[in-house]
């Protein structure tokens, strides 16, 4: 194991914590809601964003407690059904299964790094829409496909936001 | 158990939302109803955000629109001026183009109909000089033009030919001050001379000042120049008022408005009738002529025979005459004693009623006849019913009744009876009221022309 790679795994992010302040909790979640229902309206290619779950994601990875990531990726996930027309909850469990999984993860890396930034971005977002699809299927009985190339073209694209996006939301920290 | 939550306290809270998750679906779905209480917070929180965008994305996001619209408003401006000049000139074109169309149309349709050969020419050019009026067209003599070839539209005369080279011809329009042309007007028939004025209107000359000339009333070719066949259109009458010697009568040329582009040269004229207008008026009423009854139709018949003329009742009158005096005519001898016509008492008293009925020309109440009819005076009516009263109006000796002897004349006047205005309160004869309409009956003047043609061009359509 080199010296690089026992950096990331032994430096956890919280190690040096910052956090949102409150008001950031709310406003940067509705801003992130707002944009994919109305940046669409007008660039219809930017529809792909997924920047509620970039939100979730760098809030697991940046808060580092799992209960409080999941419960923030499941008000995420929640607010996100209540604007569509699925059953309430499908969104919510994804979400709530992303910040676990995330806030997991970033106890275990450097997550500050954009490498690891990149790939756990365009990790949880091939998660969440292959894990939206299957909760689509077997609890919905939809019948719709998922087409692994496009997500996974989609995933790269998200990731690829990620990394500025976290640089912007990193600023909002305040130093604890 | 609290170990277990302790230990294991995040995957608890995770399995605990994630099941109570899926309880929410399952009811959803089991009851297919919805969860209204988290949509409506759901919705409430971000549509008054979404509000605020969109208000703020439409003052700001129009703004920013309308500034760059205006950036290339002056661009856009020029290029559509440029455009609409571009476009103005197109439609002047297009128009000029179907102008010319119609009037190549209106030459064929004229060139067809017409019946003088003719060949179509266009203006080229027009001639030198301050106040000549003379163009250059692009028939010339290959194509069969002659010097004096007369020059039309199908609107009216345009010119004639002075000059004809090979390829061009030079033409004097009619507006020329050196142009005369033979004319006469539509309505009175009156003949006259145009000529040009070198300006828009020509004059027409050598038309007495009694000649009845209206304004707006349209003048034809007389063929009486030998160059324009007879029957095309020259003009309306602009201005008409008496001079010096002869009236002064200026037309504004048919054929000339709106320029002159495409002509028609007439190669072989064609004389044709004047159409025809209104019938002037001739200042006095004409009776038609009485009814016959079936009763005195033989009579009629037999006096119109016997009686035709004003000599053949006097010769009437004598030869009873000579006959109550037992006088045989043409076989007396020289020396013998002729009949006393002196005893004839109608060649005092009564040869004015054996004449009442068709009286003398010249005599006052006289059938004049309709060329002559201007120097006529007007007579009181005549009735045959009412002989004697005439008799008496027109004799100023004692009126004495005809003898038996003489023969009363029957037959009505066959020609028509001149009448003056009836005075109030005169009720004319019925059969006197309507006036039939009297087409002066004058010979083309074209018909010397056709008697013997001096121009090998001008025929008449009889002779076609």
């Amino acid at each position: 194991m080199t010296e690089y790679t026992e950096h990331l795994i032994k430096t956890p992010r919280h190690a040096t914590e910052n956090k949102f302040r409150y008001v950031w909790m709310v406003i940067v979640p509705l801003v992130a809601i707002l944009s994919q229902v109305y940046i669409p309206r007008f660039f219809s290619f930017l529809a792909y964003l997924e920047l509620p779950l970039l939100v979730t994601v760098h809030f697991a990875l940046s808060r580092g407690g799992p209960i409080a990531a999941l419960l923030y990726g499941m008000s995420i996930g929640l607010a996100q059904d209540s604007l569509s027309h699925q059953p309430i909850g499908m969104f919510g469990i994804v979400k709530t299964l992303v910040g676990y999984f995330a806030a997991t993860v970033s106890m275990r890396f450097e997550v500050e790094n954009p490498v690891v930034t990149f790939i756990l971005s365009f990790f949880f977002y091939f998660f969440h829409q292959f894990f939206y699809w299957v909760l689509a299927r077997a609890l919905l009985g939809e019948t719709i496909t998922f087409d692994a190339q496009q997500t996974l073209m989609f995933g790269l694209l998200n990731a690829a936001v990620a990394l500025p996006l976290f640089r912007v939301l990193d600023k909002l920290k305040v130093a604890q | 158990m609290d170990f277990f939550l302790s230990r294991y306290r995040n995957l608890t809270v995770l399995l605990i939302v994630i099941a109570t998750q899926l309880l929410l679906i399952a009811y959803q779905v089991k009851t297919n109803k919805d969860v209204p209480l988290i949509r409506v917070w759901a919705v409430t929180t971000v549509t008054p955000a979404e509000q605020a965008l969109e208000l703020v994305r439409r003052y700001t996001w129009g703004f920013v629109e309308d500034y760059f619209v205006l950036l290339g408003v002056r661009s856009e401006n020029e290029k559509l001026k440029h455009e609409n000049g571009s476009l103005k000139i197109e439609n002047n074109y297009l128009k000029a183009e179907l102008s010319t169309a119609d009037r190549a149309r209106a030459l064929s349709v004229f060139q067809a109909h017409s019946q003088s050969t003719t060949v179509a020419a266009r203006v080229i050019g027009n001639g030198t000089g301050a106040n000549s009026k003379v163009v250059f067209v692009d028939r010339g003599s290959a194509s069969g033009v002659e010097s004096g070839m007369a020059v039309v539209t199908p609107d009216g005369i345009v010119g004639k030919v002075v000059d004809a080279y090979p390829t061009a011809s030079l033409v004097m329009l009619m507006t020329d001050p050196t142009f005369a042309a033979g004319v006469v007007s539509q309505k009175n028939h009156v003949h006259g001379t145009l000529k040009g004025q070198g300006h828009s209107e020509c004059l027409v000359d050598y038309v007495q000042n009694e000649e009845p000339v209206e304004i707006g009333e349209w003048f034809y070719t007389s063929g009486d120049d030998r160059i324009f066949p007879k029957g095309f259109p020259v003009g309306q009458v602009r201005a008409s008022r008496n001079g010096k010697t002869f009236k002064e009568i200026y037309l504004a040329p048919s054929g000339m408005q709106g320029g002159v582009e495409e002509v028609l040269i007439v190669l072989q004229g064609v004389h044709e009738q004047i159409p025809e207008g209104e019938v002037a008026s001739p200042g006095y009423k004409i009776l038609a002529p009485p009814t016959v009854s079936a009763s005195d139709q033989p009579a009629a018949a037999e006096d119109s025979a016997l009686q035709a003329t004003d000599a053949d009742r006097l010769r009437q009158i004598y030869k009873q005459a000579g006959a109550s005096q037992n006088h045989v005519f043409g076989e007396g001898t020289p020396g013998s004693k002729p009949p006393d016509f002196t005893k004839i008492p109608t060649l005092r008293g009564a040869a004015p009623a054996a004449s009442a009925g068709a009286p003398a020309p010249g005599q006052p109440g006289g059938a004049a006849p309709s060329g002559t009819s201007a120097s006529a005076k007007p007579a009181a009516p005549v009735s045959p019913t009412d002989k004697s009263t005439a008799i008496n109006s027109t004799t100023p000796t004692k009126a004495q009744p005809a003898p038996a002897s003489v023969p009363k004349p029957k037959a009505p006047p066959r020609g028509p009876i001149l009448e003056a205005e009836p005075a109030a309160g005169d009720s004319p004869p019925a059969e006197s009221i309507s006036t039939p309409a009297i087409k002066p009956d004058r010979p083309p003047a074209g018909a010397t022309l056709n008697a013997q043609p001096a121009s090998p061009r001008l025929q008449t359509p009889a002779s076609q």
